[in-house]
């Protein structure tokens, strides 16, 4: 007879942490030609501590023996990076699967020929409107031309199935069907995510996040057509808004438990959404207390730790939505002031809204790269080394 | 295929697709599927009887159609 012990959801399963990301964020470089007002990374200036290309080698040898599927290759701007192509190539060769971002600024006709070569590299085009009026605002004059130069050049090339990564704000809700329409017209696939109020994006989040009407004509457009259409799975804080399941994806936040971020110098953080001291777990090439490299960070850190412990469902716990939105998006409550433990800023519910309207203090945030504002350089973003860690005698 | 604490995780390079094998029984018969002449008898191996391997059989189907379970001779 067949002895099977009942398996938990496996949701649940997930919230406890694997013991290797399914895939992680690493963004190469904080140097970007563009300075899109909503930039998650706060992205502009290169940071002088630069992972050097063999650092990265090892850590790309890393994920390979942790079993790290796939890397989001981002930044900044990645291609920029002078050993972008080189750091691609290494990481498909040791079986880390590549998906990389880009405003499409070096997709040159060679570099999409190149692309179209490559069975294993997953190229993202970033736009935020189906015109450049709409885009540009918020990425910046020239850029929906260059985008769309860059898929000129991927499909001339051959490329097939390249991504139209959008993120969706109060401005471009109305053109999901444009952006589909785009996606179809070069054999792509479009990509839609959710607005967060992190990096550059705190400042402009409450002028763009889109209003509660439009969340729901979102969740409507997504479970009519959302069927080809990929998610990230970032919407998972309007799943309350239909029928348990209606929303495909994972519903919940993998941050620290099946995903994170390596960001340009090594420094490990929960999601990509949550670049801050707050969710800084450690730094892969530093000694600390729970030991050196990414593996250790991943298995030991006490945030990483403490994060795949059962969370409180907090002011949310009487809700009855609570099973669909695990109370929603943490970041997105940590970066507009709210408790971690209550609503999302953007409940279905409207909860978000009160929560909203109250004294909050906004966090400030621990780095910022961008060209043409001040840099905080009294901020550290390392916790301090313990005397016995520096020396190894 | 990478084990996990609940069974193991699957990803294929080529259609970027994962799957999840949701218990330690599923991943006993797929690790040892090349050892036997057919499904059945990796089943009942694994301890799946007959009564049972409703469900195993449909994953094992389901892996097959997703190319992720392939035919020996055609690696």
């Amino acid at each position: 007879m067949t002895s099977v012990a009942p398996v938990p959801r496996l949701i649940e399963q997930f919230e406890r942490g694997l013991d290797a990301p399914i895939c992680l964020t690493w963004e190469l470089t904080y140097a970007c030609n563009l300075a899109c007002v909503h930039c998650l990374s706060s992205s502009g200036k290169r940071d002088p501590r630069e992972l050097s290309t063999a650092q990265c080698k090892s850590i790309i040898d890393e994920l390979e023996r942790m079993q790290v599927f796939y890397v989001n290759i981002g930044g900044g701007e990645p291609t920029v990076r002078p050993d972008f192509w080189e750091l691609v190539d290494y990481a498909t060769e040791h079986h880390v699967g590549v998906k990389f971002s880009t405003n499409g600024v070096r997709i040159t006709p060679e570099v999409a020929s190149r692309l179209a070569a490559s069975d294993y590299v997953d190229v993202q085009i970033s736009l935020d409107g189906a015109t450049a009026e709409v885009n540009d605002a918020v990425r910046g004059e020239g850029s929906f031309a260059m985008a769309m130069r860059a898929l000129e050049n991927l499909a001339s090339a051959g490329f097939s199935d390249a991504k139209i990564s959008v993120v969706v704000t109060r401005h471009n809700v109305d053109q999901l069907d444009d952006f589909k329409a785009l996606a179809d017209r070069y054999g792509a696939t479009l990509r839609i995510t959710r607005l967060r109020p992190s990096g550059r994006g705190a400042d402009v989040w409450d002028e763009l996040h889109p209003t509660a009407e439009q969340q729901v004509q979102l969740y409507n457009w997504l479970v009519a057509k959302g069927e080809r259409v990929l998610t990230g799975d970032s919407f998972f804080h309007l799943a309350g808004l239909g029928a348990p399941g209606a929303l495909a994806g994972l519903n919940m936040c993998g941050a620290g438990r099946v995903v994170c971020l390596i960001d340009p110098v090594g420094d490990v953080y929960a999601c990509p959404f949550a670049i801050h001291d707050r969710f800084l777990a450690g730094n892969i090439l530093s000694e600390s207390r729970f030991g050196a490299g990414f593996d250790n960070v991943w298995k030991n850190s006490p945030l990483f730790r403490e994060l795949r412990e059962p969370q409180s469902a907090g002011a949310c716990g009487s809700c009855g939505h609570y099973d669909s939105c695990r109370g929603g998006c943490m970041a997105a409550k940590f970066f507009t002031g709210l408790p971690l433990d209550g609503p999302d800023p953007e409940c279905v519910e409207g909860y978000g809204g009160p929560a909203l309207a109250t004294d909050r203090d906004k966090p400030r945030p621990s780095a910022d790269h961008s060209r043409g504002k001040p840099i905080m350089l009294t901020l550290s973003t390392r916790p301090r080394a313990k005397p016995c860690n520096e020396s190894p005698i | 295929m990478r084990r996990e604490p609940f069974g193991a995780l699957l990803y294929h390079f080529g259609t970027r697709k994962l799957s999840f094998l949701k218990n330690r029984t599923i991943l006993a018969v797929i690790e040892s599927l090349a050892d036997h002449p057919d499904a059945r008898s990796a089943l009942r191996a694994a301890g799946v009887d007959a009564e049972a391997e409703l469900p195993y059989l449909h994953a094992l189907a389901v892996l097959v159609t997703s190319n992720m379970l392939i035919c020996k001779d055609s690696q």
